[in-house]
């Protein structure tokens, strides 16, 4: 599904991540992990074609990342649904309008989803809040509001970037449970967090497998976990 | 483009037109511009197409007339316009001659010497008015045999000052056309200049539309519609208050000459109607191209 041969990353002179391998298979669950500044954002955005390798291959639904005009990127990401620690909303729509963008650009008609959206809302826990504004937001509304934007297209696979690191462990406990339902409905997931409470919580509910990135490179967390 | 594209593009999608925020200066500027850039060009048309009427008719009024000066003595002068009619009732493609009777001669010297002007008294040349027909006569070759038998005869085809006033009013049409071109031309580059300016201040927005699967034609489209329907209202309002000032001016007159000629006439009141449009087409290409160059960009 998603597949990191030999990847390397260099920016600005200096090397971030380098020999990176890792293969995420259908339904898989993965944890990545690391200190703060050891490279997860930048593996998260090589894995949906935000960033290109330096070195090696990207591949998703084997395709390399680096054959994919922009276009063929924009459909891609339109499988791949992405929680970003700071969300990334437009401040000027409101928060239902928010979740159903990827429907909007993806010319399939809002008003024929509403039902699915409605359900979807309902789902993360912010019926209530479709016509909010994102600044209105608490910081566990905006990652339940990223997360329902990210599964609205029923994505074949969730990469969530930091999803718990603006909120308190009761609702970091709700988004992981949120994120472990969607892999048991058959969806890659990937959450990149440096939080191992919540990395040895999720152990309990699901068969994760946990990466951590050391000194540049990419290995399988052992029994320190 | 496809004509999927294009449709969805002029006819809109409420949806996604909400996706890029309301700017603020970008759409006042935008609107701002295309009605002051539709204002000129309104005047710079009715300049193009008055000069281009009155080259027209400069051309068309000199070009089918002549006269025939006879310089000759008083007791030869008869006799050679008697013989100079004879000589033009033969050539061929004139229409008509005659000889401009006293007081009709009088009449175009009174502007400079008076009403009361004793023409026996003065050696004033006859003057012969010679119409030509459609096929026209050959000039040059009339002159030889005038030259020949009417040896005071002197034939002007109006062609020495008929030339410089058509080249000067043909100047004025060029320089109308090219006033229209350079409006357009700064109208683009004003609308680009807006269009970089609220593409760079939405790259936030951009950002966040490439997350969710948006194609760059998507995102263009967003901007590119807003832009093009404001330059399209922008001239609207333009053209109109153009064509409010263009019909305040004065009404043409012989009196006036070619200032009370500035106005449109007839058909030509619709052509500034083409204004908003070609504004709005302007727009279109500007926005297209600076948020397809843009988008390249922050690929």
């Amino acid at each position: 599904m998603i597949e990191l041969e030999n990847v390397g990353y260099s920016y600005g002179g200096g090397e971030l991540l380098s020999e990176v391998s890792v293969r995420l298979m259908p339904g898989s669950f993965h944890f990545l992990t690391g200190p703060s500044g050891a490279g997860k954002t930048t593996l998260m955005k090589l894995c949906y074609g935000a960033l290109l390798p330096t070195h090696g291959t990207v591949k998703v639904f084997d395709a390399d990342m680096r054959r994919l005009d922009r276009d063929q990127t924009a459909l891609m990401r339109r499988r791949i649904g992405v929680v970003h620690q700071d969300c990334k909303f437009l401040d000027h729509l409101p928060v239902a309008d928010n979740i159903a963008l990827p429907l909007t650009v993806s010319g399939r008609d809002k008003r024929a989803e509403s039902e699915n959206l409605a359900e979807l809302m309902r789902w993360v826990g912010l019926a209530g809040r479709a016509d909010a504004l994102p600044p209105e937001l608490s910081g566990g509304e905006r990652q339940r509001a990223a997360l329902a934007r990210a599964v609205i297209m029923s994505p074949d696979v969730v990469l969530a970037d930091e999803p718990t690191g603006n909120v308190d462990w009761e609702m970091s406990q709700r988004l992981l449970h949120l994120l472990v339902e969607l892999n048991k409905m058959g969806k890659t997931v990937l959450i990149a967090s440096h939080d191992l409470a919540l990395i040895r919580a999720a152990k309990s509910q699901v068969q994760a497998r946990v990466l951590r990135i050391s000194n540049r490179r990419l290995q399988l967390a052992g029994s320190d976990l | 483009m496809s004509n999927g594209r294009i449709r969805s593009l002029l006819l809109g999608d409420a949806q996604a037109d909400r996706v890029v925020p309301p700017s603020g200066f970008t759409a006042h500027l935008t609107l701002f511009a295309s009605a002051a850039m539709a204002f000129l060009a309104v005047f710079a048309l009715a300049l193009s197409l008055a000069a281009g009427r009155l080259a027209d008719r400069w051309s068309d009024e000199l070009a089918r007339s002549a006269t025939l000066r006879i310089s000759a003595p008083a007791d030869q002068k008869a006799a050679q316009t008697n013989a100079a009619l004879a000589v033009l009732e033969q050539t061929p493609g004139i229409a008509s001659a005659r000889a401009l009777s006293d007081e009709e001669q009088a009449a175009l010297l009174a502007p400079w010497f008076g009403a009361d002007l004793p023409l026996d008294s003065l050696p004033v040349p006859q003057l012969i008015e010679v119409i030509e027909d459609d096929e026209g006569y050959d000039a040059e070759g009339l002159r030889l045999r005038l030259a020949a038998e009417v040896p005071g005869a002197v034939l002007d085809d109006h062609t020495r000052w008929r030339r410089p006033l058509v080249e000067a009013a043909n100047s004025l049409r060029r320089l109308g056309v090219f006033s229209i071109l350079l409006i357009g031309g700064a109208t683009a580059a004003m609308i680009t200049l807006a269009a970089n300016a609220a593409l760079a201040a939405n790259a936030q927005v951009i950002l966040v539309l490439r997350l969710v699967g948006a194609r760059d034609s998507y995102i263009a489209q967003a901007f590119v519609r807003r832009f093009t329907i404001r330059a399209l209202l922008g001239a609207a309002a333009g053209v109109a208050f153009g064509m409010a000032g263009v019909l305040l001016l004065p009404e043409a007159s012989d009196a006036g000459g070619f200032l009370t000629g500035l106005g449109f006439q007839g058909a030509g009141w619709f052509a500034p109607l083409l204004i908003p449009i070609l504004g709005a087409l302007v727009a279109f290409a500007a926005t297209w191209f600076a948020a397809r160059r843009r988008l390249e960009e922050i690929s």
